[in-house]
């Protein structure tokens, strides 16, 4: 008897029953797409994190006030800032950039636009920062010195404030002031809930003296000469902060120095670190989805071949071989599985290309393998050994079984 | 004379152990020739499922031969066994046991397709095989359209269909209503009289008469063993034709 017309049995076998045999492939298409979508989905998200990382800049550290209140000993101030320019003490540092940070209201015409981020820096920011000003100009240090009140504006903000006119050159009002145009930011990937096109990037001076007065800085961002040297910045910085704002030496530790250095190859690693874990986490709970897929296989197979223990007792007194019933048994385990898993991998990779809670999932292509793979082994297992216990039974206790 | 088809000596079936064995078959020997007719009756645990269970391969002796056309089952394995249950077996079971959900003619082919027989030569012998049931109308229906002397008749077709040394039929009316009775017996009758080799338990005098020979099966035991009608000769009960009402052999038989 061919393979061919054991398939053939195997299909009537499987169409006699066809909602129970369309339930259990649901089961396993169902545990199948969730593995693989799920994986995609922590795959995706991790990928994002690194992605709006990178774009921050991987050889910059950033220093920032640990103190809560307005305690003068606690706080950023430009003298510290300027102290890290120091070739013998910190040799690697690169650049360094005083920030200050504020939100505020720009006018123009009529148009109001409230801004988050109104930051004063120096013109070294936007290197540093990874910040391309993609038309007009940055400020210059000269506009630094003169404290010259020019101002360059995010994406966000020229579409919502000049719409359908060119920015540059144009006054708006900053806070009671007015502020020349000199630029427009590159359009940038935004970061989570924040736009980050939703900014403005002005002279310190000029920001101190009309908006935030010369109280702290709120962080001081330093650029390392090169990517591999931030762990020596970082500790270099450490040590004149450390001189600067009296910690001794002993007390260094993080929960105790008034300032918080973050080093953004540390936070990309700890980021990616966590990504892992919920991909992991999201993993596993959709491996349980598909063993419970499984069980239904087991299930259904156990049932079928029960139920059918007198038609298998039938088949052998007409004189099928224990092989030939097993085969069929077992390709109507397989079918179900494949099928199911095949379908699943098909709605898996629609459902992917579907931005699922923000997160734009990628798929990873082993764990298709593994998940199409874990399907067809359970059908196989389970379908095989009822199927191969039935098939050993004397005819005519498979007859007699009720 | 020829090789008989059936030479089984000595058989025993035991059940069960110690204090509790139960001997369905105690010694039994029966040989049955080529061209026979032979109804085994006997009252319920006299044995004779079990030895038609056993005539049929689908169960094993404890002790005993069984030659069947000249093979020795009790020495066949898992395969051989299969192969011997295909070609020279056709079971008749009280039951029907027609493949639900799976139509007349499906089932009739299903033993050639176990043979090995290509598809288009296995519908044509199929059909060929409900014709002499005369149900070729009725082959796309499947088992639960049919009634149960269809089923009975549908289920000899397909015994028959492997073109078998030998018959079995386990109470194969046991299931049926007089009428139904009738029609399944006629098809007996004509098989007989071209030439099968039939062996039927029943328990039913009506059925039991119309064969060629009759053994009377107590205890695991033939205690009666009657020629009714010579080998080589058409079936009593054929003469009583069939469109006969049961009355006429019921009073056949006083």
């Amino acid at each position: 008897m061919s393979l061919y017309e054991v398939i053939r049995f195997a299909l009537r076998g499987l169409s006699a029953n066809k909602l129970r045999s369309a339930l259990t492939m649901l089961g396993i298409l169902i545990g199948v797409a969730a593995v693989i979508l799920l994986v995609a989905v922590g795959n995706g998200s991790a990928k994002a994190i690194s992605d709006r990382i990178q774009a921050l800049g991987t050889n910059t550290i950033t220093v920032m006030s640990a103190g809560r209140g307005g305690s003068t000993d606690t706080s950023l101030t430009t003298d510290i800032a300027d102290a890290l320019v120091d070739p013998t003490l910190a040799p690697d540092v690169g650049s360094v950039s005083p920030v200050v940070s504020t939100s505020t209201t720009v006018t123009y015409g009529g148009n109001d636009e409230s801004v988050n981020q109104f930051v004063g820096t120096t013109p070294q920011w936007f290197a540093a920062s990874n910040t391309p000003v993609g038309q007009g100009s940055a400020f210059t240090a000269d506009d630094l010195n003169q404290g010259r009140r020019v101002v360059v504006i995010g994406q966000t903000v020229a579409t919502d404030l000049f719409p359908g006119v060119d920015p540059i050159n144009k006054q708006v009002t900053v806070g009671g002031s007015l502020f020349t145009v000199v630029g427009v930011l590159a359009e940038k990937s935004s970061t989570g809930f924040q736009d980050a096109n939703d900014t403005a990037i002005a002279p310190l001076t000029a920001v101190r003296q009309v908006l935030t007065g010369y109280g702290a800085l709120n962080s001081i961002l330093i650029e390392a000469k090169t990517p591999d040297k931030v762990d020596a910045v970082q500790s270099e910085v450490a040590t004149i902060l450390n001189q600067r704002m009296n910690v001794s030496a002993t007390s260094s530790s993080s929960s105790s120095t008034p300032y918080r250095i973050q080093n953004a190859s540390q936070l990309l690693q700890t980021q990616t670190d966590t990504a892992n874990t919920f991909t992991t986490l999201l993993g596993a709970v959709a491996a349980i989805s598909l063993l419970v897929g499984g069980i239904g296989i087991t299930n259904i197979m156990l049932v079928t071949v029960t139920e059918r223990t007198r038609e298998i007792g039938i088949r052998k007194a007409l004189g099928a071989p224990r092989r030939v019933i097993l085969t069929q048994f077992l390709i109507e385990a397989t079918l179900l599985s494949v099928i199911g898993g095949a379908l699943g991998v098909a709605a898996a990779l629609i459902g992917s290309s579907f931005e699922i809670v923000g997160v734009k999932p990628v798929i990873v292509p082993s764990s298709i393998g593994l998940a199409l793979g874990v399907s067809i082994a359970i059908g196989l297992f389970f379908g095989g050994l009822p199927a191969g216990r039935a098939a050993r039974l004397r005819p005519i206790d498979a007859l007699r079984y009720e | 004379m020829s090789r008989p088809v059936l030479d089984v000596r000595d058989l025993r079936k035991t059940y069960g152990m110690g204090e509790a064995t139960v001997h369905a078959l105690a010694g039994l020997s029966l040989t049955v020739e080529r061209g026979d007719y032979v109804a085994i009756m006997g009252s319920s645990g006299s044995g004779k499922s079990t030895l038609m269970n056993i005539l049929g391969a689908l169960d094993i002796p404890t002790s005993g031969s069984y030659h069947l056309d000249g093979v020795d089952v009790s020495k066949l394995g898992d395969r051989q066994l299969a192969l011997a249950r295909n070609r020279l077996i056709g079971f008749i079971f009280q039951a029907f046991n027609l493949i639900p959900r799976t139509s007349a003619v499906a089932n009739v082919e299903l033993p050639l397709a176990y043979a090995g027989v290509k598809p288009k030569e296995r519908r044509r012998r199929a059909m060929a095989s409900l014709e002499v049931v005369g149900l070729a109308d009725r082959a796309r229906h499947e088992p639960n359209q049919l009634s149960g002397g269809q089923q009975q008749r549908v289920a000899v077709a397909r015994a028959l269909v492997t073109e078998p040394a030998l018959l079995l039929a386990d109470e194969p009316t046991g299931n049926l209503d007089s009428h139904s009775t009738h029609d399944v017996l006629d098809v007996f009758d004509q098989l007989s009289a071209s030439g099968r080799t039939i062996v039927l338990i029943t328990h039913e005098p009506e059925v039991g008469d119309r064969t060629k020979r009759l053994v009377r099966l107590v205890d695991g035991r033939i205690v009666e063993d009657v020629r009714q009608s010579p080998i080589n000769q058409p079936p009593v009960g054929l003469a009583t034709g069939r469109h006969h009402s049961s009355a006429v052999w019921a009073g056949g038989r006083a």
